[in-house]
């Protein structure tokens, strides 16, 4: 069974994030994996050892070339990779993204399923999987917070507002999974190690048949028209609890009539 | 100039239009001469409702036989743009389906959708969308510039439903057509998890509680809290990827999206995530050991201390009265 992975690499969560004054986001700092992709690499990794053959194939699109995220990939177990890094798509809305990304997919040889994270902690769009479903004309089944492939036939449990959908399809398909759906492994020293001498292929837009013109600030077909600090919350009262903190927080919910 | 027809994406919670498909038909009616609603699935009982919320017409695709809206829906609303139907926009909420279903809308028109929007307006002849980045500290406003129809989704609780007093929607057929391999995908089974008391994105108090609480048999202080104020149980996404509580549980960018009258945060630093679910919240209490948690930002009343102590007081002050 071959699992193709979408992964983003992100600037450091921890730090503030700032846009470039043409309003795309700082990436001056190394970039790394996206946690809500550990998970998408884990559950690759499982099911292809459950399947007893097969590999996973990271596919991702970055600037600047960056691959430490995707050597943190390939280290979990990941086979191989493809970056897609071209200047020219610099401004890139979802659709670009997905039309790029689905583009590499095709570059990765056969698949049977494609995983995802259901939204990437930077842009945090959540429609990118499903338009890659979209663009390859596969069946999709999004937020899952379990997957299983048994007898050729994929099993998801889909999560819902009231709780979860058992979902199936027939393969290839393409799943985005939920963040906690498994506990990704640390790659081990040996990982690592190995990771520094798996194939990883850097591409361009032209690489891939896309018009350069179609994508990025010329392609995107919205524009920011303006970026505003919001309105700030202020702070109030802080006190440190001396053992009586908590009559203060009934008198406070006393005042607004809640008790 | 106003537009002249937008359509909303209506989602249905058990039998029932959810508060969001009311809340952004609010919103398209002041926009749009005319605003019509969607269903993947059945509109009946739902007809009432949306007409008193603007919609004077509800298309409806009919039961779906178990496919998951995404790939059937937008295929019934490609067709009937291209056959000469087409709004000037089609807003969905931040739902399961409604991602799904703009996401593949925007590749059979090969139109840009933008996500997690709180605003919209007109602009020249275009719409233009506002969406809160990085925790909610800056605004984006950006502007459709691929023509018509424009694609947004919108965060839930980001306009306030109200009637319109209109009459019961139209009812009219959505037709589907043959979707192939991108349909393939079914339900199975549905499973609902039971909860009691209110439902966490409509309790007027919320309690939520995070890492600091230790481990997850201490969530338990959080659950009585929130019975003693008749409010509901939340969580930080750190408890609920850790397997603590469930996801139905779970306040922020990814989990539920929160506007109580009063927001108790126990043992929460502030995430950005987390801080984009409850910053909306009227008043906001906050304990936590370090006095440098991002939350005590936001915080009408802060207090520096430890959950472990003053949780128990707090439950025992509130059982005595």
């Amino acid at each position: 069974m071959n699992v193709v992975v979408c992964v983003k690499q992100i600037p450091d969560p921890a730090d503030p994030g700032a846009l470039e004054p043409d309003h795309t986001l700082k990436r001056d700092g190394k970039l790394i994996l996206d946690e809500s992709d550990t998970y998408g690499v884990e559950m690759a990794l499982q099911l292809v050892d459950k399947a007893g053959e097969g590999e996973v194939t990271l596919v991702s699109m970055a600037p600047n070339g960056e691959v430490s995220g995707l050597r943190q990939a390939l280290a979990m177990g990941a086979a191989k990779a493809i970056l897609v890094s071209d200047d020219t798509l610099a401004g890139a809305g979802a659709l670009d993204t997905a039309k790029v990304l689905a583009a590499a997919i095709g570059r990765a040889g056969g698949y049977d399923l494609v995983l995802a994270g259901v939204e990437s902690s930077d842009g945090y769009t959540g429609v990118v999987p499903e338009q890659i479903a979209a663009l390859l004309d596969l069946p999709s089944i999004g937020f899952a917070k379990s997957v299983d492939v048994a007898d050729g036939t994929l099993k998801v449990q889909r999560q819902t507002e009231a709780g979860y959908d058992e979902c199936e399809s027939p393969l290839p398909a393409l799943v985005s999974v939920t963040a906690g759906v498994v506990e990704p492994r640390y790659p081990s020293f040996k990982g690592i190690m190995a990771a520094k001498s798996k194939p990883l292929d850097t591409l361009t837009v032209a690489d891939l048949g896309i018009d350069p013109a179609t994508v990025g600030w010329d392609g995107a077909g919205q524009e920011i028209v303006d970026v505003t600090a919001a309105p700030e919350r202020e702070a109030g009262e802080k006190i440190v609890d001396e053992g009586d903190a908590h009559t203060k927080i009934v008198e406070f919910l006393d005042g607004l009539k809640v008790i | 100039m106003a537009l002249s027809k937008i359509w909303v994406h209506v989602e249905v919670n058990e039998g029932t239009v959810a508060p969001i498909t009311l809340e952004i038909l609010t919103r398209a009616r002041a926009l749009a001469d005319t605003v019509e609603a969607f269903v993947g699935g059945s509109a009946d009982g739902l007809a009432e409702v949306l007409g008193a919320h603007g919609a004077t017409k509800v298309l409806a695709t009919g039961d779906l036989g178990g496919g998951l809206q995404g790939a059937h829906v937008a295929g019934a609303l490609a067709a009937a743009i291209e056959g000469g139907d087409a709004p000037d926009a089609l807003f969905f909420g931040t739902t399961y389906d409604g991602r799904d279903i703009a996401a593949r809308l925007s590749v059979k028109l090969d139109k840009p959708v933008i996500s997690n929007n709180t605003d919209v307006e007109v602009d020249g002849d275009n719409l233009a969308v506002s969406t809160p980045i990085f925790g909610g500290t800056q605004v984006v406003k950006t502007r459709f510039a691929a023509g018509s129809p424009a694609i947004a989704l919108f965060r839930p609780k980001s306009f306030v439903a109200e009637a319109s007093a209109g009459g019961p929607a139209e009812v009219a057929e959505l037709a589907r057509g043959d979707v192939g391999a991108a349909g393939a995908a079914k339900v199975l089974d549905r499973h609902v998890e039971e909860t009691s008391g209110p439902k966490l994105d409509e309790a007027a108090v919320v309690v939520a509680g995070g890492r600091g609480l230790g481990e997850a048999g201490k969530f338990d202080m959080i659950e009585t809290l929130a019975k003693l104020l008749k409010g509901a149980p939340g969580a930080s996404r750190a408890i609920v990827d850790a397997g603590w509580v469930p996801y139905a549980y779970q306040v922020g960018q990814t989990g539920k999206v929160v506007k109580p009258t009063v927001y108790i945060a126990a043992g929460i630093s502030g995430a950005t995530q987390h801080m984009v679910g409850m910053k909306g919240s009227k008043n906001i209490v906050a304990i936590n050991k370090d006095e440098e948690a991002p939350i005590f930002g936001v915080a009408d009343l802060g207090i520096v201390g430890d959950v472990h102590k003053v949780l128990p007081k707090l439950i025992e002050a509130l059982q005595a009265r």
